[in-house]
């Protein structure tokens, strides 16, 4: 079995830290699920299946947090044993949820009135913020400022789901 | 590009090659496919014909699948059995109302049973009928048993409807190496055929049910990237549509079973026409002496399916969403399905991704060639080539919390295989057990999904509400089947899993199915039994074996001495014909090599690590 005790970065060869080469990531999934899929394994014994089944799996699920900005820059910090995804205390600073709020009325007045163009400019608008988020965050990891990165990831994670919401939005108009 | 590496130069022995098959298990049409040297061509019946009619009749002495079931349609139509790929995995109240069904159902929870000469059969069973004319057939052309078959599904089908699947070629006797979705089966087909790269979509539109794929093709790997569908759209809805248009041309009443057969029939000959000619004429007498005679153009047919066609394309869009891209970033348009070459299909597609689709292969043929190159590659016959498949699970997967709501484990997409867990905890003072519902689909009521299973976690130890932590486990496997397990944390206890599908068919009645089979074809179940306990644990001596023949080194001396006894063991009892001991020899030798199996893997997940810096390097 692969061995379970190595973070998602190890498992695909990769220095702990946040940027990633997205190419190199890609290149080493495919060739990991090359060494670990299932199907690689039709003709072997019970066991081999089973372990293949679990690695390959496995393989997925890091391949998923590592390629998604925001994922990894979660699990970063929860490798550092900071949760950043608890939903418990989802504390957000004032300002910044009001702004969504204000966002989501926009969204949901957009939506009602099938305006695909108010829905594209609040998603850009929305995905503007996100970038300015990433940037930040890649910055505050890489200085080690992780409670600080922590608080922005949330904001990030929160942003996004505004997003696909929003996008989701627009798609349904489309097949309407 | 190296997509596929041909072959050494020197083939196998003939007795090396093993026989495999690819099965597209179509609702209107049925194909068996296999890789012969080194390529793969549709097995056609002892008259030439490479289609089998996806139609069952349960006839006085008999079960005719195919062409007759087919002719004898209109007159038997009670005890025989079409599109019953529609049915699978589906329950009473799904088909409640649908009277393009002229089946006698019967009423009753769960699975849906049809009332027949020979007896209620489930669609299971009725599919399996199906599958065991494919087998013959692939049987007397391989001239020997088959060791292995690949039976596609729709990409969009439920975990339901793929396990009934699964369950109808258990029937049927099939080793099934996997379930393939077909949009990625067509795939398979082109992409090894047109050595191509790029990001390509496919769009299947079978006679039942619609399929959209995004798969991006890299050096060997086919990578899904989003699917989506409409598990009941196809060409039987255009010739619904058609014989609707008849009826209100010709001004006639409600049609008997036998008419609206005969009417049917002759709707989709019109339809097949108009994929040529610009019209159709539809002429034909009724029992009561009525005749119809009327002429459909092109044009007329294209206005009255619309409607049809621009449901095809909403889960396109959702599908290029899905994928974050856009209809322009797709490099090739492949065409699966018969229905596909309706010309109002091939304009909406060309139109929607800007491109002419590909049709350089025959559209009812692809998905089987391209299962029949899985399966030899899955039985490890050695001109197989070098690529990887992987596939995506299409619909989100969670189960139902407070308020009836959907809480989702596993997103719709995901790639398989896929393990995700989930903790939960008790909501009363004293809780001991615990209800899970397993739900599929995308809504956020657990009314608006799919129902797939219940099940219950018991013997909690009384504690607080809140303070147990219940860990939900689900699995995916490759063939994108779903299974749960959950443990309560803290104590360690395990579910006492009784799953009760909500539309499928138990373990025991597999197995009760499976005794009446045999009875019924003078088989002896405990020779199959047998015979399959040797099939299993050959493959387990094989395998280890050869991994001992390149992994030997990663053994102390200890534990090769252990392995080469429990293989010894399993040798003796091979020739044997003690089933019991057999199996449980081989699953000695399985623990026996539960350590090296893990040290080869990790030496070969090591190797690509390797390989990977020696890439940065150059």
């Amino acid at each position: 079995m692969i061995d379970f005790s190595r973070n998602h970065f190890e498992l695909f060869g990769l220095p702990l830290r946040y940027p990633i080469d997205g190419r190199v990531l890609e290149q080493t999934y495919r060739a990991l699920q090359g060494a670990v899929h299932p199907d690689r394994y039709a003709g072997a014994t019970d066991t081999e299946k089973r372990l293949a089944l679990q690695a390959s799996a496995r393989v997925n699920e890091a391949y998923r947090t590592l390629r998604d900005p925001v994922a990894r820059a979660e699990y970063l910090l929860s490798l550092h044993h900071i949760d950043a995804t608890a939903e418990d205390d989802m504390r957000l600073p004032v300002a910044f949820l009001s702004r969504q709020i204000e966002r989501r009325e926009a969204m949901e007045e957009a939506g009602a009135a099938r305006d695909l163009r108010a829905l594209s400019m609040l998603i850009d608008d929305v995905r503007g913020e996100a970038v300015d988020l990433a940037a930040e965050v890649a910055r505050l990891l890489d200085d080690g400022d992780l409670n600080a990165a922590r608080a922005r990831v949330r904001e990030w994670r929160f942003l996004v789901k505004v997003a696909d919401d929003c996008d989701a939005l627009r798609v349904a108009d489309v097949d309407r | 590009m190296t997509l596929f590496q041909i072959a050494e130069p020197e083939a196998p022995p003939p007795h090396a090659i093993k026989r495999a098959i690819g099965i597209d298990l179509g609702t209107t049409n049925s194909l068996v496919a296999t890789v012969r040297d080194g390529v793969a061509i549709v097995l056609p019946d002892e008259r030439g014909r490479p289609l089998l009619p996806s139609v069952v009749r349960f006839a006085e002495r008999s079960v005719d699948v195919g062409y007759e079931a087919l002719a004898r349609a209109p007159e038997d139509s009670h005890n025989t059995i079409a599109s019953v790929k529609r049915l699978m995995g589906r329950g009473l109240d799904d088909v409640a109302g649908d009277r393009r069904y002229p089946y006698r159902f019967v009423e009753g929870e769960g699975v849906i049973r049809i009332a027949t000469r020979a007896g209620l059969r489930t669609p299971v069973e009725v599919s399996a009928e199906i599958l065991k004319a494919l087998r013959a057939r692939a049987e007397s052309s391989l001239a020997g048993p088959i060791d292995g078959a690949v039976v596609t599904v729709p990409a969009y089908f439920d975990d339901g409807q793929r396990q009934a699947t699964r369950d109808a070629a258990k029937l049927a006797g099939l080793p099934v190496l996997r379930l393939l979705n077909e949009p990625t089966a067509a795939a398979i087909a082109y992409g090894l055929d047109n050595a191509s790269e790029g990001t390509y979509a496919v769009f299947d539109l079978g006679g039942g049910t619609f399929d959209i794929s995004i798969l991006r093709l890299t050096r060997g790997v086919f990578e899904v990237l989003a699917t989506n569908g409409d598990p009941a759209l196809g060409g039987d809805d255009f010739d619904h549509c058609l014989f609707r248009w008849v009826l209100e041309q010709s001004r006639l009443p409600p049609l008997s079973a036998t008419d609206a057969r005969h009417l049917l029939g002759k709707a989709r000959e019109a339809k097949e026409l108009l994929s040529r000619d610009d019209a159709a004429p539809i002429v034909g007498m009724l029992l009561d002496g009525g005749r119809i005679d009327v002429t459909l153009s092109a044009a007329t047919f294209t206005e009255i399916t619309r409607t049809l066609v621009a449901r095809t394309l909403a889960p396109v869009r959702r599908a290029l969403r899905d994928a974050k891209l856009a209809a322009a970033d797709i490099d090739g348009v492949v065409l699966v399905g018969g229905a596909t070459r309706m010309p109002q299909i091939r304009r909406a597609v060309a139109e929607c991704f800007g491109q002419a689709p590909l049709t350089n292969l025959d559209p009812d043929e692809v998905v089987a060639i391209g299962a029949a190159i899985q399966a030899n590659k899955l039985v490890g016959n050695r001109d197989s080539g070098d690529w990887l498949l992987l596939d995506v699970i299409p619909l989100s997967l969670g189960l139902e919390t407070m308020g009836g709501l959907v809480e989702k484990i596993v997103p719709r997409n995901a790639t398989i295989p896929v393990t995700r867990a989930q903790e939960f905890t008790t909501f009363t003072d004293g809780q001991t057990a615990m209800a899970l519902h397993v739900v599929q689909g995308e809504r956020e009521k657990v009314t608006d999904c799919r129902s797939l299973a219940r099940f219950e976690l018991r013997g909690i130890p009384p504690m607080i509400a809140g303070a147990a932590r219940i860990g939900v486990s689900f699995d995916v496997d490759a063939d994108g089947l779903l299974s749960v397990s959950a443990r309560e944390q803290r104590t360690g206890v395990e579910a006492s899993i009784v799953v009760k599908p909500s539309y499928g068919l138990t373990d025991g009645e597999i197995a009760r199915m499976l005794q009446e089979s045999f009875a019924h074809a003078g088989d002896d179940a405990q020779a199959r039994a047998l015979a399959e306990a040797r099939v299993d644990a050959q493959r387990t001596v094989t395998a280890t074996k050869s991994a001992l023949a390149s992994d030997a080194d990663l053994l102390d001396a200890d534990e090769r001495t252990a392995i080469d006894r429990a293989l010894a063991d399993v040798e003796r009892l091979l020739g044997g014909d003690d089933r019991h001991a057999l199996s449980a020899a081989a699953a000695a030798l399985n623990a026996a090599t539960e350590g090296f199996a893990s040290r080869r893997m990790n030496r070969g997940v090591a190797r690509v690590l390797a390989g990977k810096r020696v890439d940065a390097l150059e």
